[in-house]
């Protein structure tokens, strides 16, 4: 379960370039729920996601995941709570390590290392049988580096690797929006069945409606900093694209230059 | 070149293979361009050159020098991670300030270590010449720190520390502790070096407070040759082209000062050694722009 109370982020604080990323922003995630997160730029998703991974540290207001308070814990000591899967599919992987060694340095997330060997046999035959599942050939090129991979295929990896140490809240930060149509689609369906498999209580940001209604339990609308629209259950069911794009242009105040760029 | 001329550099070479591999780990794995090593190198010999005057076991002493070495690369961590001055400014502080300490720890400006137990003593009654007794000591040393360091990269905490140079926010992610690493990785690498000191005063007889001079593109030089021989991203084979890299350069170095065609003498050293740094790193960019055309 994750615990967001008035909760505020403010960059550059008493400075001309002062900014308010989250004003008073309050949400509790029960544990389980796929939460979808939409809003325009500078709504203030990327630093909640930022919040939740220890990226960003709050000006006020408290965050537990799990219980456990994590307001002040630093990103590395948290990781053990958090998976997380970026944007950018460079970064949530070492491409200049192989496939193998990005997978053994993702399962020992949250636990202590020390000097055994990294990748020893039983260790390979896991991460070959976890990487054989996403149908992509990749358990035969397991010694490759990651630099050699396309997009998509590090980005299949980097949910691979976001599961294969247990946690209690996977991160999504748009991670299908660098990925060409057929393999967001292929990346977005892999999530779902993770996210089912491991009963993972996930926070999906998102630039594209479809994808907000079309996948997780609940959907988020953040504006400024807040929470306007929080919508589950029938209510959610029966909104449709156009629904959101209408509340998204209220919320906005003005009409948005191009609503086919929502739709998609 | 002579027979003894051509030992002697294999021999220097090797030496200077223990500060490759320092190098290696500071620029390469931990991607922090250290020059901390220009005074870690002669810290080692003098701590070990010192402590073997005033009747230390050899064995003991260089131990001594290495965590000399560890605690200097701990300064620049502690600079750069604490502080956040540059990596570079931070390991450039801690050289100029190691020159006095250097001066401190021995005293005078230089020492000498004739007719002292060395590490190499025990192996000169052996029967074979000196000449060669230093570098297969050197060498059968260098094999074993190069084990111990793959060893090492391939182990949990290892890979941690190349995630944590490769990509520190994917690293953050999956739970290491950066700085952590960062201290952990400039240690490893200065106590590296102040290795290849130690062994550097122990096999010449002496240890000089300038010794240090250039150490850093020495060190670079080999890591660089080594690239060149092997283009091959797999650490072992980086490790092993550290040390061939290390013999390779001291040849060429040697090649070109003693080959009357040149008509270079001793005090050219350093040009030659920038001329064919230069070279290796000019030479795959050019090899790459031809397959490119």
């Amino acid at each position: 379960m994750i615990a967001l109370s008035n909760l505020s982020v403010v960059f550059g604080r008493g400075t001309p370039l002062e900014k308010t990323a989250l004003a008073g922003l309050d949400l509790t995630i029960e544990a389980g729920s796929f939460v979808t997160v939409i809003g325009s730029n500078g709504a203030g998703k990327s630093t909640l996601l930022g919040v939740l991974a220890g990226d960003v540290i709050p000006s006020s207001g408290r965050v537990t995941i799990g219980g456990r308070d994590v307001t002040r814990v630093a990103t590395a000591e948290r990781a053990k709570l958090v998976a997380r899967v970026f944007q950018d599919p460079l970064a949530g992987s070492c491409g200049a390590l192989t496939i193998e060694e990005n997978l053994a340095l993702a399962a020992a997330r949250g636990a202590r290392r020390g000097l055994g060997l990294a990748l020893s046999g039983r260790r390979r035959e896991t991460f070959r049988e976890r990487v054989a599942g996403l149908r992509l050939g990749l358990e035969n090129r397991m010694e490759d580096r990651m630099d050699l991979l396309s997009g998509g295929q590090r980005q299949a990896l980097s949910l691979v690797m976001a599961t294969l140490a247990g946690s209690e809240v996977l991160l999504l930060d748009e991670h299908t929006a660098a990925l060409d149509p057929g393999m967001a689609e292929f990346i977005m369906g892999l999530t779902q069945s993770l996210v089912d498999r491991h009963r993972l209580t996930t926070l999906m940001v998102t630039h594209s409606m479809r994808q907000a209604l079309d996948h997780g339990t609940r959907t988020v609308m953040l504006h400024e900093g807040k929470v306007i629209l929080d919508v589950a259950g029938e209510g959610r069911r029966s909104l449709g694209v156009e629904d959101l794009i209408a509340m998204f242009r209220k919320a906005r105040g003005q009409a948005l230059d191009d609503d086919a760029l929502l739709v998609s | 070149m002579s027979q003894i001329a051509f030992l002697g550099a294999v021999e220097l070479g090797l030496v200077f293979a223990f500060v490759a591999i320092g190098v290696y780990i500071a620029f390469r794995i931990l991607d922090f361009p250290d020059l901390t090593v220009d005074g870690s190198f002669p810290l080692g010999a003098a701590v070990a050159a010192v402590l073997i005057l005033s009747g230390w076991n050899a064995w003991a002493a260089t131990g001594a020098a290495m965590l000399a070495g560890g605690a200097a690369g701990l300064v620049t961590a502690f600079l750069n991670v604490r502080f956040r001055i540059l990596n570079l400014l931070a390991s450039i502080l801690t050289m100029i300030a190691l020159f006095s300490v250097n001066l401190r720890v021995m005293g005078r400006p230089n020492v000498a270590l004739i007719n002292q137990e060395t590490m190499l003593t025990p192996f000169y009654g052996l029967g074979l010449p000196d000449y060669y007794v230093r570098p297969l000591f050197v060498g059968v040393l260098a094999l074993v720190v190069l084990l111990l360091v793959w060893r090492f990269l391939a182990s949990d905490l290892g890979l941690a520390m190349r995630a944590t140079g490769a990509n520190p926010r994917m690293a953050r992610a999956q739970g290491v502790k950066t700085s952590v690493h960062i201290y952990l990785g400039m240690a490893l690498s200065n106590a590296l070096v102040a290795l290849g000191g130690s062994l550097f005063a122990q096999t010449n007889g002496f240890a000089d407070v300038t010794s240090g001079v250039g150490t850093i593109v020495v060190g670079l030089a080999a890591v660089i040759v080594g690239e060149t021989l092997f283009r091959s991203r797999l650490i072992l084979l980086a490790l092993v082209g550290c040390v061939l890299g290390s013999v390779l350069y001291r040849l060429a170095i040697q090649l070109a000062l003693s080959s009357d065609v040149l008509g270079l003498q001793a005090s050219d050293l350093n040009l030659v050694t920038a001329v064919l740094v230069a070279a290796a790193l000019v030479l795959p960019r050019l090899r790459r722009g031809r397959a490119a055309a």
